[in-house]
């Protein structure tokens, strides 16, 4: 039997840390990197006789989410213990949500493989989401040596959590990928969670199981707990389903367990087994009242969405001309496609499609050459938008637009809008299109080439493109091109 | 319902709290009467009643996001057991 005897089935967990200024149900401050325990608060470490208040943003946040996947934002939702002992939760229960989440059902579209095409063709896939509720995170445990003794930091504890729970749609660790890629996107996008995975601040936990193809029933899975980058998602669940196969190939059999994967040796390894799973004897927390949602409320929070990637790639699409493939690059996170309007409207719509290419083309490999986000472009969006106008308007070709724009990302010209127009104008980029200057060129460069201008005049249409060039390096390619061509084929034809 | 000791002696491990065998008993037939109090509710006929989470019917209080807590560590370390470099020190845990 082969690989491509099994299916995989893949549901992933998510936790997306809330960019609250406060704790979910404290006033304590959830900046990251504080000394530890300083923005710990009598809530947040337990002290008997506090009380939790639910955080407003919180429950702001978890609604943008709902409302931004089409899920049900409930009505009534409510709160309940998990308990579980650990000294990092110093409340003996962590306060989450169960059989009412805020936010119920809902679908991410994503896409899967090479939107370019070739052989790993693109697909699109929908995914459907069970929940996403409210909790909080627990401190941190530091296991260094402090005499034989754990060090406890409670700063994070109380931080807002939404736990996005995804049904199991996804086929492979490509799917699984790809979505979670589309959910760290869309969060970032409506701006609930900064997105940072070093900081922890975006964790994903994988439930694989695998199964013989034409199969309906479920195989047993196992979890693939706090995976925090992309490329560790993927090796996890690729390690993990070839285990599963190989398991069940020998005739062995898939035991529920909860895995950690080890990213020094690629493997994963039992954290805990079924028999020691946690028994967290959830209830209604009676220290909170349900949560009520009301339709005004909603309908507030709704009408402060941003426009959502599907949206705006379709208004890229139907507005400026772009193909389906520039409007998915262009509006794949908030960053991307915040500078890329933000050209457009400097530039203007009728330029669109020049500024995409620019954007997703000299730009994009530069900043991947030089390891940077777009939003810590060394060229702004104003800049980029005065170097097109200046293509556009034929004060430059193209070639030379691409040496400015070197010129701009070493941040020469200044830090204005019109860095292009001083940079052109201090190094005399400026096309030359004056005629008596291009044809006195020529005469130049028909007098050195005897050889071509006799190969042109016997037939070959290479000596031709031969003399352009020469014309264009006199110029030192700042010669209009078109008119080049038009008055050099004139002086030979003549 | 009633429970076996064994139950019960699960329970108590969840909940970290030490039970002596005799405890346990004592805890059983308490535990079971809670259980009889449940039973005899639980034949009221609730038929189209919407379960409540909690014994009051009003909405929780939500508070701005707004940062209100001042930095108190060194008030409630002084009454923690063992401290270090800002750290409440535990007996070590590894899971």
């Amino acid at each position: 039997m082969s690989r491509t005897d099994w299916e995989v089935v893949i549901g992933l967990e998510i936790h997306a840390q809330l960019n609250t200024a406060s704790k979910i149900f404290s006033g304590a401050s959830t900046a990251f990197g504080a000394e530890p325990n300083r923005q710990a608060s009598a809530v947040d470490i337990a002290l008997p006789g506090t009380l939790p208040v639910l955080n407003r943003g919180a429950v702001e946040r978890a609604m943008r989410f709902g409302l931004a996947i089409g899920a049900h934002v409930a009505e009534k939702s409510v709160f309940a213990r998990k308990n579980y002992f650990y000294p990092d939760l110093p409340k003996g229960y962590q306060i989450s949500q169960m059989d009412l989440p805020v936010v119920q059902g809902g679908e991410i579209t994503i896409r899967v493989g090479d939107a370019a095409g070739g052989e790993n063709q693109a697909y699109d896939k929908s995914v459907r989401l069970t929940r996403a509720h409210l909790e909080e995170d627990a401190g941190k445990s530091l296991h260094e040596d402090f005499h034989g003794m754990t060090g406890i930091d409670l700063n994070r504890a109380g931080t807002p959590l939404l736990e996005i729970v995804s049904e199991p749609d996804m086929r492979s660790s490509a799917e699984a990928v790809a979505y979670a890629r589309a959910v760290h996107a869309l969060v970032r996008w409506i701006d609930i969670c900064d997105g940072n995975m070093q900081e922890g601040s975006f964790r994903c936990d994988a439930n694989v199981s695998v199964r013989k193809q034409g199969a309906t029933a479920l195989g047993t899975r196992r979890e693939i707990k706090n995976l925090n980058s992309f490329r560790f998602l993927q090796q996890a669940i690729d390690y993990e389903v070839q285990w599963q196969i190989d398991t069940l190939e020998d005739g062995g059999r898939i035991e529920q367990a909860t895995v950690l994967f080890d990213p020094d040796s690629g493997e994963t390894r039992m954290m805990r087994s079924k028999e020691d799973a946690h028994d967290y004897r959830y209830f209604p927390d009676p220290d909170l009242l349900p949560l009520m949602i009301s339709a005004a409320w909603k309908a507030r929070v709704q009408a402060a969405l941003p426009e959502l990637p599907g949206a705006m790639k379709a208004r890229f699409m139907d507005e400026y001309g772009l193909s389906a493939y520039d409007a998915i690059t262009l509006t794949a996170t908030k960053e991307v496609a915040d500078y890329f309007q933000t050209v457009v409207s400097a530039a203007g719509a009728a330029q669109a499609k020049i500024c995409a290419n620019w954007v997703m083309g000299d730009l994009a490999a530069r900043l991947n050459k030089a390891e940077l986000e777009i939003a810590a472009s060394p060229v702004s969006a104003t800049q980029l938008a005065g170097l097109v106008a200046r293509i556009t308007d034929n004060t430059i070709s193209n070639a030379i637009g691409k040496k400015v724009f070197e010129a701009l990302w070493r941040g020469e010209g200044g830090a204005d809008a019109n860095a292009a127009d001083a940079i052109i104008d201090a190094q005399g980029l400026r096309q030359v299109t004056d005629s008596g200057a291009i044809e006195a060129l020529i005469d130049e460069v028909l007098a050195a080439n005897p050889k071509s201008v006799e190969e042109f005049r016997s037939g070959k249409e290479k000596a031709f493109n031969a003399l352009v060039g020469q014309v264009m390096k006199a110029s030192k390619g700042k010669a209009s091109p078109g008119q080049v061509n038009a008055l050099l084929r004139k002086k030979l034809e003549a | 319902m009633s429970l076996s000791n064994e139950q019960v002696g699960h329970l108590a491990r969840l909940a970290r709290i030490a039970l002596s065998d005799a405890e346990i008993d004592a805890t059983r037939v308490k535990l079971d009467g809670i259980f009889a109090l449940i039973e005899q509710m639980q034949a009221v006929d609730t038929t189209g009643v919407e379960p409540m989470s909690h014994a009051q019917e009003l909405p929780t209080r939500l508070r701005e996001d707004t940062v209100i807590e001042t930095d108190q560590r060194e008030a409630f370390q002084r009454i923690a057991p063992q401290t270090e470099s800002g750290l409440y020190l535990v007996p070590k845990v590894i899971e």
